[in-house]
Order: C-alpha cells, then sequence, then structure tokens
C-alpha cells in the first residue's frame, strides 16, 4: 500500500532483499545487469523474446534494459528446491538457473542461515552481504595474507569436503565448489592465509 | 423410561468407538456429552496434529493417555518452495522427549515439514519398545548416524520410510545395523538418500524379510544389481528402482525382466532415474497390473514414454514429466479409463521458452478421456478460459485442482483475458473440490466465484493474483470449510484481514508473503485474537524500526490453544497483548 513504497525508496531495497511491490505488481528479485548470472552467457536471441511475448509484465521494462533471462522469482514455480538438482538434461545450467542455496554458519550464532550465491556478481557483494547478515566486518582479502586483521573471516566447504578461505580461487570457480559457509573468528584464521 | 446416555455400558460404547477411527468422527464424537468424551479419549489411539504449534505436547498427552500412533506437521507448506527462512521452527525434539515418557507403548511416528535431530531419532529408537512404523515426510536436520539408531534398536520396526527428507552426510553403512535377527520390516523407502547404501546389508535385509511389500530404493542402486533384489523379494507390492541404466547386456535384460515377472503382486512403481530406454521392456510384464506410476524423475521421452504407459491399462495414478507432451496424453486418456490422479511436472521450469509440446490441450484430453479424474497437478505454460471450461465440464468427481502457468499473471494466451472464467467454471462445477491452486492472470472477481461456489474448498493456494482486498475478502468470507490458506505476491492488505479476523480462528493457519499487510495490522490482529498467534516473519530486521504501516515481509497467522512460542529465530516476532 502507499506507505510501503516511500519506504522502500529511503532503504532502497535492492540485489538480495525482496521487494515488495505496488499493489497490483508481484515482487521479484533483482539480479542487477543483463540479468546475467556468472556462469551463463546472456542468449542474444533473448532480447527478442521479452518483447515478442507481449507478456503485460510491465515492471521488468524498468530494469537496466536486460534482455533476458527474466530476473528469477523466489520459490517459482513452486517445485520442490532439492529436486532442482535433479532435472535433466542441462542439469548444470538448470542449477545455476535455480539459484544455489548453501548454508552459512558463524561461530557463535544460535542458528544458520541460507544464501542464495548466484544472486552475487563477485566476492565484494558476497562479503557485503554477509557482513549485513551477521553485522560483523569482515575486511579486505588479499591473496597473501587472506583476511588479516579482521574480527572474522568467511570460509566454505568445497568439494572435496575441504575447509577453504573464501576469495583464493576465482569467483566461478568457487560457484561451482561451494557447498557450505562458515564464518569464523579472525583468530583461527591464521593458518588459513597464504602467507601465514 | 428415559434412559440417561451415562447408564449405556461405558465398554459398549468403547466397543463401538473401535470401529470409529477418522478423525472427524473420534471429535465429533467427544462433543457429544461429558461422558462420550471421558470414554472416547480413554480408547482414542492415533492423533494428527496439522500444526505441531496448535497445542502443547503436555496437552495431548493429558488428554489422551493411551495413543499408539501420533502425526505431527511443522513448517507451513510454502516451507517446500524456500519460502520460510531456515531456522523459522518445527522442531520436533520438545514432542519427542515427551512422547517418550508419557507413552512406552508408542508405535508409530509420523512427521511432515519437521526438523528432527539425530538426538530425537536416538531417543525414539531407545525409548519404545514395541516401535513399528517411522515415516520422516519432507524432514531435515538428520544424519545417517539417527537412522544407525533405529535400525539397530527397533526391533519389531516394521515401516521406516524417508520420502523427500534431506538427510545429511549419507553413509550406506547404517543399514547394517539392522541386526541379522531382524525380520520384521514391511516397509523401506530411502529414495531421498543422497549417497551409496551398503548393497549387501541391503541385499540381505531384503532377503530376510518376508513381509517386504514397499521398497523404494535411492538412485545409488545401480541396476544390474535390482534384479538380485527382486528374487529376494518376489512379494513386493511397491517397487521404487535405482538408477535405470547400464550398458545394454542381453544377459542383464533378461535378468532383469525375468525378475520382473516374478513379481506378480507390483502395483506400484517409481525411481527411474537415468532411463536408459534399452532396458525399459523389462519393465512390461507388470505394467498391465500397475495401479501406481512416478515417473517424476525419469528423462524417459517420446515414444518410449508413450509405449510404456499405453501398457499400463489400470493405472489409477501417473506422476510423469512433461516430457509425454499432448500427444501422451492423449494415448494415456485413450488406454488408461481408471485414471484418478495426474500430475505432470516441468523439465525445464526456468527456461524462457517451452522445450516440450505440453499445453493445455493435453489436460483436455484426460479430462475427455479419464472420467473418474479427481486429482490434477497441472504444470504448464499456457491455458485458455475455453479449455479450462471444458475441464470442468468432464470432471465431476474432483477434489483436487492445482494449476501452474509457469509465467506469473499469464492471460488466456487467445483471448488474452484474465482466466476468471475458467477457474470460476472449476469451482462451479466441481462441487467436491476440497484443494485448489491457482495461476495465471487473475482478477479479484476470480476470488468472488471461489468465494460463492467453493463451499468444500479446504485449501486453497494463490499466487500473484487479484486487484484488491475484495479479493481476499471474497475467500474469507465465502469458504466456509476453509483450513489452509496460502498467499504470495498479492495485493492483499490490512482491510480483509480485519475484518475477517474472526473467520481466522476457524482455519488452521493463513500464510502471506510479499503482499500489503501492515505491521500495524499484524500488532492489531494479535492484540484482538489471542487465540492466533500472529507471526510476523521479516529478515531486515525488527518491524519496530520501521513506520507502522510498513508491510511486512511474511505473515504467518495459525490458531493455537499453546500460546506463542518459545523457540522463534531473531527473525520472527509473534504479535500479541504485549507485542513488540
Amino acid at each position: 500500500m502507499e506507505g510501503g513504497v516511500a519506504y522502500e525508496n529511503d532503504l532502497n531495497l535492492k540485489e538480495t532483499e525482496l521487494r515488495l511491490g505496488l499493489p497490483g505488481t508481484g515482487s521479484t528479485i533483482e539480479k542487477g545487469v543483463s540479468g546475467a548470472r556468472n556462469n551463463k552467457r546472456p542468449l542474444p536471441e533473448t532480447r527478442e523474446e521479452g518483447g515478442a511475448n507481449g507478456k503485460p509484465d510491465a515492471q521488468h521494462d524498468d530494469q537496466e534494459n536486460a534482455p533476458a533471462p527474466k530476473a528469477q522469482i523466489v520459490g517459482w514455480p513452486p517445485i520442490r528446491s532439492y529436486r532442482k538438482n535433479s532435472l535433466q538434461p542441462k542439469k548444470a545450467e538448470a542449477e545455476a538457473a535455480a539459484g544455489m542455496y548453501v548454508k552459512v554458519s558463524m561461530d557463535g550464532a544460535p542458528y544458520l542461515r541460507k544464501i542464495d550465491l548466484t544472486v552475487y556478481k563477485g566476492y565484494p557483494e558476497l562479503l557485503r552481504a554477509l557482513e549485513n547478515m551477521f553485522k560483523l566486518t569482515i575486511g579486505e582479502y588479499s591473496e597473501r595474507e587472506g583476511y588479516k586483521g579482521s574480527e572474522y573471516a568467511p570460509t566454505y566447504e568445497d568439494k572435496d569436503g575441504d575447509w577453504m578461505l573464501v576469495g583464493d580461487v576465482p569467483w566461478d570457480m568457487f560457484l561451482s565448489s561451494c557447498k557450505k559457509l562458515r564464518i569464523i573468528k579472525g583468530s583461527e584464521a591464521i593458518g588459513l592465509g597464504c602467507g601465514a | 423410561m428415559l434412559r440417561k446416555a451415562s447408564s449405556f455400558p461405558e465398554e459398549m460404547l468403547e466397543h463401538v468407538l473401535s470401529f470409529i477411527t477418522s478423525d472427524k468422527d473420534r471429535n465429533a464424537v467427544s462433543l457429544v456429552c461429558k461422558s462420550w468424551y471421558e470414554i472416547e479419549r480413554w480408547c482414542r489411539k492415533r492423533i494428527f496434529v496439522g500444526n505441531c504449534y496448535a497445542v502443547r505436547p503436555e496437552m495431548v498427552i493429558r488428554r489422551f493417555p493411551e495413543l499408539r500412533s501420533v502425526e505431527l506437521k511443522g513448517k507451513p507448506h510454502f516451507a517446500d518452495f524456500d519460502l520460510v527462512p531456515d531456522g523459522w521452527g518445527g522442531c520436533v525434539y520438545p514432542w519427542i522427549a515427551a512422547l517418550a515418557t508419557a507413552y512406552p507403548l508408542l508405535e508409530e511416528i509420523k512427521l511432515k515439514r519437521m526438523v528432527v535431530s539425530d538426538e530425537s531419532l536416538e531417543v525414539i529408537a531407545k525409548s519404545f519398545k514395541n516401535f513399528k512404523v517411522l515415516v520422516l515426510s519432507s524432514c531435515e536436520g538428520f544424519s545417517t548416524d539417527g537412522l544407525a539408531a533405529v535400525a539397530a534398536n527397533c526391533r519389531n520396526l516394521r515401516g521406516l520410510d524417508l520420502r523427500e527428507s534431506e538427510v545429511d552426510d549419507p553413509s550406506g553403512q547404517w543399514l547394517s545395523r539392522f541386526p541379522d535377527s531382524f525380520t520384521s520390516l514391511a516397509s523401506l523407502n530411502i529414495s531421498c538418500l543422497g549417497a551409496e547404501v551398503s548393497f549387501s546389508a541391503l541385499e540381505r535385509l531384503v532377503g530376510r524379510c518376508p513381509d517386504l511389500k514397499t521398497l523404494r530404493l535411492n538412485h545409488a542402486v545401480p541396476l544390474d544389481k535390482l534384479a538380485n533384489l527382486l528374487r529376494g523379494a518376489p512379494q513386493l507390492v511397491e517397487l521404487g528402482t535405482g538408477a535405470y541404466s547400464a550398458e545394454l547386456q542381453p544377459d542383464v535384460f533378461s535378468n532383469l525382466a525375468g525378475a520382473f515377472s516374478g513379481c506378480k503382486e507390483l502395483r506400484s512403481l517409481s525411481g527411474f532415474w537415468n532411463v536408459f530406454p534399452g532396458y525399459l521392456p523389462a519393465v512390461y510384464p507388470v505394467c498391465s497390473g500397475l495401479t501406481s506410476l512416478n515417473l517424476r524423475d525419469a528423462n524417459i521421452q517420446g515414444a518410449d514414454l508413450i509405449k510404456l504407459v499405453s501398457q499400463c491399462r489400470s493405472l489409477q495414478r501417473l506422476w510423469v514429466l512433461d516430457h509425454i507432451e499432448d500427444i501422451g496424453l492423449e494415448a494415456l486418456a485413450a488406454c488408461c479409463k481408471d485414471l484418478t490422479e495426474l500430475r505432470v511436472f516441468p523439465s525445464d521450469p526456468y527456461g524462457a521458452e517451452p522445450n516440450v509440446s505440453l499445453t493445455e490441450r493435453g489436460l483436455v484430453s484426460v479430462s475427455e478421456g479419464c472420467p473418474k479424474l479427481q486429482s490434477v497437478l497441472y504444470f504448464c505454460r499456457q491455458m485458455t478460459n475455453a479449455a479450462l471450461v471444458t475441464i470442468a465440464k468432464n470432471s465431476p468427481r474432483m477434489t483436487c485442482f492445482r494449476l501452474c502457468i509457469i509465467e506469473p499473471r499469464a492471460p488466456d494466451y487467445q483471448t488474452l483475458q484474465p482466466l476468471d472464467l475458467g477457474f470460476g467454471a472449476i469451482v462451479e462445477n466441481y462441487k467436491d473440490l476440497r484443494r485448489l491452486s491457482l495461476s495465471g492472470l487473475l482478477t479479484d472477481r476470480v476470488f468472488e466465484y471461489i468465494g460463492t461456489y467453493a463451499k468444500k474448498l479446504e485449501m486453497l493456494s494463490v499466487a500473484f493474483a487479484g486487484d484488491s482486498d475484495l479479493g481476499l475478502h471474497h475467500v474469507l468470507s465465502g469458504c466456509e470449510k476453509l483450513c489452509k490458506l496460502e498467499i504470495r505476491d498479492c495485493p492483499f492488505g490490512d482491510n480483509a484481514l480485519l475484518a475477517n479476523a474472526a473467520k481466522l480462528e476457524t482455519m488452521r493457519s493463513l500464510w502471506m508473503s510479499s503482499c500489503s499487510v501492515s505491521f500495524r495490522a499484524c500488532k492489531l490482529l494479535g492484540q484482538k485474537m489471542p487465540r492466533l498467534n500472529v507471526e510476523v516473519i521479516d529478515e531486515r530486521g525488527p518491524p519496530d524500526l520501521r513506520p507502522e504501516n510498513c508491510p511486512v515481509e511474511k505473515l504467518y497467522i495459525y490458531r493455537t490453544i499453546a500460546g506463542p512460542r518459545f523457540d522463534m529465530p531473531g527473525f520472527v516476532w509473534t504479535m500479541d497483548g504485549d507485542s513488540v
């Protein structure tokens, strides 16, 4: 309703937040320029799809010239989330399109959170989101020293079951190998950085 | 001379009641008079709690001292689609701890959408000497360690069903924890497990349990091992295969076909991950007797799929991917006249363009050919009012109709009109409709139809529909039997909710996410209605840090006699008399 719209503009909810729309519109997760996910090339012909369909979905037009694919809506279509990983063919693409939810734990926090990694374009965004979610500072990553000097360090478990420091590998490789995230206290991070 | 109810011998009433097993009937009996309430509660054996937060375990225990079977549900249905944040609740441990003390003779526990820890499973395993059946449907939070405890300790276990649950760090060794002397298993469903199970332990287990009627394997069980399993259990009635592919070898094929032929009682098939079509004919011997076929995970296409389905002339239930296409559904309609339930799932739900030729025509064919159709779940990409009207007229026995047009707010693709008239025909013709899911472009008009005609409707799911509060008002004021209402992304706000506050106490629950209900209205509702828990779920932080008229992210309202719960995470607030 009316109050909601004004509030929206103040807080500038974007990117990872659910957007509350005006009455008569739905909410979508805005995924940034071109709706591109990091491991999917935007298809040149999709520019036509948006126009030719003639769908009355006017609110997509005011995104940044997104030529489609359309922004992903959480929980739509309504199929079970774990099934996303068993769809064939194009399994990897379907997984990317479906969002990649991983659990995030933090030492000392009573419950875990879950985030969709495909929402972020790269490490800086991910780290900022983690900082916001858990109300802490992670600081700058450096190849030599990891997150030295920060109170907390983000780590992740990869496909082999090893715990790695977030930021060491290219973003795409991280996306395809990250199974879960864990934010550890900085003191425990010594030994994970390359230079330690 | 009139006899008072109390002079009717209790034992006779108890005996009569032993034939009354439905929850609704039992509840009705308990309301007749005080003595019937007393007699009924002492002999109630099974209880179903649709919302684990509606009542406290102590209350159940106090009223029903002799339970043998407890069924609980936790998270709201939309949790299946990632709309309920992790950590919301639904932890079963407090219930298990209470049940363990109160009911040493408990035999069955059935849980749906609950968080089950290994510790809970260990308590179950060690507390109930005569434990028989454990069903964990869409649950999470446990690992194979918990399962190992159940296997090792439940000497009389008859059923272990993990359907659709998420099991952590699966390792296959837990199956070996069933002792060699253990032979009572009748039903085993491990289809959701991700990793390999110890095949030799499985084989031995299957071979020594003569009552095994249901066996649902996971995808890690290879095809060449399936024949051996089947030969060890020719009495199987329900089978879920593992992976259904291997290099085509004549001896493996004939072995498999022979094993299937030996299963004369087989009525239900599922599984079929990774199908290699060359092996499909191995199941042909059992097709004519099948009543249930679940190909939901099977990537079979075209002619192979049609050929398989066409042989199942006794089929009552079919779950299949949209690879079946309109042409396959026509064949289905021609062959399977006993069909009562059809579910068609999308093979490529996030693709921008259709990858298969499945349209409204497929569903129309089935409605025309299968007069007994009563339950439909149909994902498609286009629909017309005309098709819906036809479908509405063809299937008078429909009780559950769920249509998902993949594009939100898609209109009738021929007329570009909303689908109000089509769904209006649905609710007007389906006089026994209990469950309905809407999709496509819909205005407040469709809700007017629903409120007017859907008098037996118990569950309604709505997404991206409606224009104003009037829509919600029609539903809340018109649907007399409404029990569960779940809404997402609709322009419904405070007015309808507050005007129909009393209605909410007659329902199990209401879910609203990405709608326009303000925090102020939530507080008001919580204050006015002490027997409702009004939960505001908002990951942006405390709602009182924002203006009162700001819409909340998600709202979950349910009736309860347990008061506000104490296990809420930081992003959930209960509105009550002294709220936030």
